[in-house]
Formats: C-alpha cells, sequence, structure tokens
C-alpha cells in the first residue's frame, strides 16, 4: 500500500520535472544550498522579514475586501472592519503591528551587514537591492498610512508631500501632481489606495525576489565574514557549510515562534503600544481644516524626518534627508577595510560604529519631539555624525589596525 | 564591543529621562480606575450614554445589536433599555442632530463619540465630565478646566449639580502671578452625591471604553491562548533544532 503510495509519488516528480525544475530548484536552493555553520542571532531577521512580508501580504488581502478607499467612508470602513467583520480587529491589527515589526526587523537586519560587513563584495549587489527594498518599504509604509484617514494620516501626508514643494522651479506643480488636488483629498486617497496595495507590493516582491538570487548566487556571509569557499571537500562542499534544509530552517524555526510570541504579546495586550504604533490622534477623523498641535512621522521614519529638521532651509533639508538614504546605498564603496566583521576590527571603526548607532537612535528620538532650540542643536549634531560614519570611512577604515583572520569559521 | 553597546543601551533612557522633564503637562488628570470586565457597569453608562449624550452626539460606528451581544443582552432588551428614536437594533447610534444646527447652538460641530475613548484618554474624560463650573461669560454659563471654552453645556448638570472654581496663586516661570483653578466648591446641590456623581461618570467612562473597542476584552481573553501555544511549539521547535543540529558540531 506504502509502497505503491511512494511509488506514484516518484512517478509524479519524475514527470513534473521533465517539465518544471521541482527538484533541481528544491535542491539548489534548499538541500544543496549550503550555508556557513556558525551564523548567529543576528541571522534570523533575514527569514523573519520574509516572513512579515507574508503576513502584510496575506492581512492586507483580506483587509481590502472591506476598506473603502474614499475621503468620506474610508475612516468608518476601518471602524466596520474592527466592529462588524468577523476577526475584522485581529486582521487588523495584525496588519498595523506588522507594519511597525517589518521596520524593527528590517533595521536589525540592516544592522547584521554593518556589524559583518555582509555588504563588502562580492555582495554589494545583494545590498543594493536590500537598500531598494528599504526604500520601497518606507513609501509602502507612508501610503499605507493614508488609508486609515484620521487626523495623522491627514497631517502626516499633507506634510511630506509638502516637501516636494521645496524643490526649485517645478515643486509646487510637482506636489499639486503627487497629490491630484490642492490638498491631500480624496484623489489622493484613491491613488495612494492604488500603490499601497498593487504597485508597490508588485515591486516589493520582485525586489525581494532579486535579493534572493543575489544571495544565492553569491552564499551568506557569517560573523567572521570570511569566505567558507576557501575549504572545500572532494564533492566541493565548503567544509563549514552546512545544507540550508534542513539545518537552518529548523533553526529558523525557533526564531519565527520566538518571534510569533512577541508579536502576539503586541497584537493581543498592547496593539497601540502606547501611541507608537498606533497613535492617538488617528482615531479623530481627518479634518483638512482643523491642524494637529503636534504632528509627527511614526516611530520608523523619525531618524530621518529629524535630518530634515536639522537643516534650517527647507530645500536642502529634503536634500539631506535623501543624501542620508543614498549615502547608505555607497556602503559597500566607502569600507576600504580589510576585513568585513568587526570581530576582526580595530578600534576606530568599533568607535565609528557605536557613535552611529547613538546618533541614529538620537536621531530617532529627536524625530518624535517638538523642535525646540536644544532639540535642534542635538539633530544637527547627531545628522553631522550619521553623515561621518558614512563619509569618513574610507579613512577610519584603511587606518584601522585589524586582526588577523582564522583560516576557518569559528564557534563563539 | 560588547562593553560599547552596554554603554549605549545604558545612555538611552538618559533621552527620555530628559523628554519627561522638558514635557511638564498642563492639567493633572485624575485616574478613572475602569474595569472593563464589570458588565453592569458598562450596561449603567451606556444608559447614561443614551439619555445624556445621545441627543447631540453619535456613536456611528457602534451598532445597538452589538452592545446586546457584548453584554449579554436579548436584542428585545436592548430595544427596549437603550433606543428611544425607534430604530432597528441592528442600526448604528445616530442621531438627528444636524451639523449646521449643531454649529449654530455650541459654535462648533458635535464629535462622535464611536472612537473617542481611543483619542482622548480615559482618565481626560473622567476629569473632563468632573469639571465643569460656572462661568457666566460663556454661552452656556459653564466652563471647564480640562477643556478651556468648551462648546459643550453641561449636560451632567442635574445629577453633579453646579461647582465653582477655587482659585490659588501661583508664580510662573517667568516670575509672573497667575491664578489657576486648584479645585471646585459645589454651589448648587445635585441629585447625586460627588462620590456617587464620580461613580456615575466612572460607569460613563466605561461604557465610551467599550465603545472605543468592543473587540477588546475578546482580544485579552484570546491572547493568553494564543501565546500559551506558541509557548508549546517553541518547546517543540526548540527540541527538533536541538535533534538535528546534534551532527553539527
Amino acid at each position: 500500500m506504502f509502497d505503491k503510495i511512494a511509488h506514484g509519488l516518484s512517478d509524479l516528480r519524475e514527470w513534473a520535472d521533465e517539465r518544471f525544475p521541482v527538484t533541481a530548484f528544491w535542491q539548489n536552493h534548499l538541500v544543496k544550498y549550503y550555508a556557513p555553520k556558525n551564523l548567529n542571532f543576528w541571522y534570523f531577521f533575514g527569514s523573519l522579514a520574509f516572513l512579515v512580508l507574508v503576513i502584510q501580504l496575506i492581512t492586507g488581502i483580506f483587509l481590502t475586501m472591506n476598506y473603502k478607499p474614499t475621503a468620506d467612508t474610508a475612516f468608518a470602513s476601518v471602524e466596520y472592519i474592527m466592529r462588524d467583520v468577523n476577526w475584522g480587529w485581529l486582521i487588523r491589527y495584525m496588519h498595523s503591528t506588522g507594519a511597525s515589526f517589518f521596520f524593527i526587523v528590517i533595521y536589525l537586519h540592516m544592522f547584521r551587514a554593518l556589524l559583518y560587513g555582509s555588504y563588502r563584495g562580492p555582495r554589494e549587489l545583494l545590498w543594493v537591492f536590500g537598500m531598494l527594498i528599504f526604500v520601497v518599504l518606507m513609501a509602502e509604509a507612508f501610503m499605507g498610512y493614508l488609508l486609515p484617514w484620521g487626523q495623522m494620516s491627514f497631517w502626516g501626508a499633507q506634510v511630506i508631500i509638502s516637501l516636494f514643494g521645496a524643490i526649485p522651479y517645478v515643486g509646487d506643480e510637482l506636489a499639486l501632481w503627487i497629490r491630484g488636488d490642492f490638498v491631500v483629498a480624496d484623489a489622493t486617497l484613491n491613488r495612494f489606495f492604488a500603490f499601497h496595495v498593487i504597485a508597490l507590493p508588485l515591486l516589493l516582491i520582485g525586489l525581494v525576489l532579486f535579493h534572493m538570487i543575489a544571495l544565492h548566487s553569491v552564499g551568506s556571509n557569517n560573523p567572521d565574514g570570511i569566505d567558507i569557499k576557501k575549504h572545500k571537500d572532494e564533492n566541493g562542499v565548503p567544509l563549514d557549510g552546512i545544507p540550508f534544509h534542513p539545518y537552518y530552517t529548523v533553526k529558523d524555526m525557533v526564531g519565527v515562534v520566538v518571534f510569533l510570541m512577541i508579536f502576539s504579546a503586541v497584537i493581543f495586550y498592547a496593539p497601540e503600544m502606547g501611541g507608537w504604533f498606533l497613535e492617538k490622534d488617528n482615531f479623530v477623523a481627518a479634518d483638512p481644516l482643523k491642524t494637529p498641535e503636534h504632528i509627527a512621522p511614526l516611530w520608523y521614519f523619525t531618524p530621518f524626518y529629524a535630518i530634515l529638521r536639522a537643516v534650517p532651509d527647507k530645500f536642502l533639508g529634503v536634500v539631506a534627508m535623501g543624501a542620508s538614504m543614498v549615502v547608505l546605498f555607497l556602503l559597500p564603496w566607502l569600507d576600504r577595510s580589510p576585513v568585513r566583521s568587526i570581530r576582526y576590527r580595530g578600534a576606530w571603526f568599533k568607535l565609528a560604529l557605536s557613535v552611529f548607532v547613538v546618533s541614529f537612535i538620537g536621531l530617532a528620538y529627536l524625530g518624535t519631539v517638538a523642535a525646540t532650540p536644544l532639540a535642534t542643536l542635538f539633530s544637527r549634531i547627531f545628522s553631522v555624525l550619521y553623515f561621518a560614519f558614512f563619509l569618513l570611512m574610507p579613512i577610519y577604515s584603511k587606518w584601522d589596525k585589524t586582526k588577523p583572520l582564522p583560516e576557518r569559521v569559528t564557534e563563539k | 564591543m560588547k562593553s560599547l553597546f552596554i554603554v549605549i543601551f545604558l545612555l538611552l533612557p538618559g533621552f527620555f529621562a530628559v523628554s519627561v522633564l522638558a514635557g511638564g503637562n498642563d492639567v493633572v488628570l485624575d485616574s478613572a480606575d475602569i474595569r472593563l470586565d464589570d458588565r453592569e457597569a458598562i450596561k449603567r453608562g451606556a444608559k447614561l450614554f443614551v439619555n445624556y449624550c445621545l441627543n447631540c452626539h453619535s456613536a456611528n460606528l457602534m451598532r445597538y445589536s452589538r452592545i446586546a451581544q457584548d453584554l449579554g443582552m436579548s436584542n428585545d432588551e436592548v430595544s427596549s433599555e437603550f433606543i428611544t428614536t425607534g430604530v432597528k437594533v441592528g442600526e448604528t447610534m445616530k442621531v438627528a442632530i444636524a451639523a449646521e444646527d449643531a454649529k449654530r447652538w455650541f459654535g462648533t460641530a458635535v464629535p462622535d463619540l464611536s472612537v473617542i475613548a481611543r483619542a482622548r484618554d480615559v482618565d481626560w474624560l473622567y476629569t473632563y465630565l468632573r469639571s465643569f463650573y460656572r462661568d457666566e461669560s460663556r454661552p452656556w454659563g459653564v466652563n471647564n478646566s480640562v477643556f478651556k471654552d468648551v462648546g459643550m453645556p453641561h449636560v451632567l448638570w442635574e445629577l453633579q449639580g453646579l461647582q465653582a472654581p477655587v482659585m490659588e496663586s501661583h508664580t510662573d516661570a517667568h516670575g509672573n502671578t497667575v491664578e489657576v483653578i486648584s479645585g471646585f466648591t459645589l454651589i448648587e446641590k445635585g441629585t447625586l452625591g460627588t462620590a456617587e456623581y464620580d461613580a456615575a461618570v466612572r460607569d460613563l467612562v466605561t461604557f465610551l471604553a467599550y465603545l472605543g473597542e468592543p473587540s477588546k476584552l475578546q482580544r485579552l481573553a484570546l491572547g493568553k491562548w494564543v501565546l500559551l501555544f506558541l509557548a508549546g511549539l517553541l518547546v517543540l521547535t526548540f527540541l527538533l533544532k536541538k535533534e538535528y543540529w546534534r551532527d553539527v558540531r
């Protein structure tokens, strides 16, 4: 009986393989994709980012079934989902919490790359695709935040779109073209909805695919930042590599469950997260005639927002904000250290990275508070330090006294 | 390296401490101390809500039938106790007041209260509803110490009575003497005593909190089971990982 079933299944696989490379795909990307055996805690966030993407796509589909993207109905339709749709509250909280968790996971994923030099050659394109994902994700989050049509949705969009108005000559026309109206209005909501549910998700999925193809072509970096392909056995298998499946699939499952526990704790016990994930003002329907006292973007935008506000001139502020993202793209070419991982770098890089982390978190905080003279002063200091980390990197990463690299990966 | 990160994480709370000190808030709020699982309180609050609020304020996003479902009442009970306008129990809590009329009477549109407890804190609502005082300069003869020059009249006046503010002199940061309200004295008695009125407002605020997120109790109740399931799954996945990784090192 079981023999027959097994036989039938293997026939089916053969049949499929002649028509589509099922087995080859499985082998190349899972069973015979060799990942370094010393990947640590920081390596959970790649698979977790993929998990959050899937959560956002699926909950997003269900939200779209009941959400109504017009200025008159949007706010009420979200509350309709929260009250009248079966399990609507859970789907909505998963989506709203998922947005913030997406950024937590992505920021940690990017920090991992900084720690272990994962952006260094031959992984430059892997990093660039990752950065593109980050930029598209920011656009996706920004447009999604308009959809509940609360006060913060409305005024946040109003402030950010008006930034385009700072561009000389074409600015005002450009802002008008983006909004489709003289203020953020129904037309804006409609187009943001189209971008949020179709255009940008398609782009994201495409970029994630490119990111994965690049990764599987160059192979994963590791906490030692050394190349595991230098030492292979007689079959060409890296001595320090282990098959992704089953080893990392079972390991990532542990990460997934821990992640889901934290994620669920927020969804069920603190979906507003004290106003950081769902702002109080967004429970007031959008009112174009009433500006809220304090307009702050959601926490994941605040580092860049603080850089924008640190510059006295609006247009130059926009340029600085843009540059703060562009400079991240250039990272693979700014780093001149002979080693990748922080484990073998010297004091200069460690100091620079620490200053960068303090500046980034400092900016994130300053982006949430009112622009008092003291806050502006600190924003300026941190902005300079932020850029210094990147622009001085060619110098200090070269100067740095590095430690000798091991031949094989180490366990720490 | 590790020590550097420790220093960073120790420094971080400093930022937030600075922000707390910098953000000296204006109004001191009393704690509402509500219990969302107290169905009787929600029911009493709902009664107050339909009697005193629902004439001007709507709760357009909430259905009467949902109240029946959540409070364990039948649709008929809800109809007879809470519906005064003859609408069907499956409909939302609308009011007949026109926006133009509201503007003429109160100087502003009357906000819908469906999610007011999420936009304003429950403590804010609790303090606000107990902070109306006599002020002849205002159109309705009352003002509010939490929401200065609010357009709303003191609709719970017959319950609370009327209070007058007790003023206190303070010296502000610039060295000027300013008069601030430090408390209230009752100058006209209402049908409820002070403690009874506070309890009634607490019931009303409990209902508003429920109204803001009717699924909250369901969410809190479900949360522990989800976490328990995941904890079990964590043990299983951890053991599975350990078993597979036995042959790696």
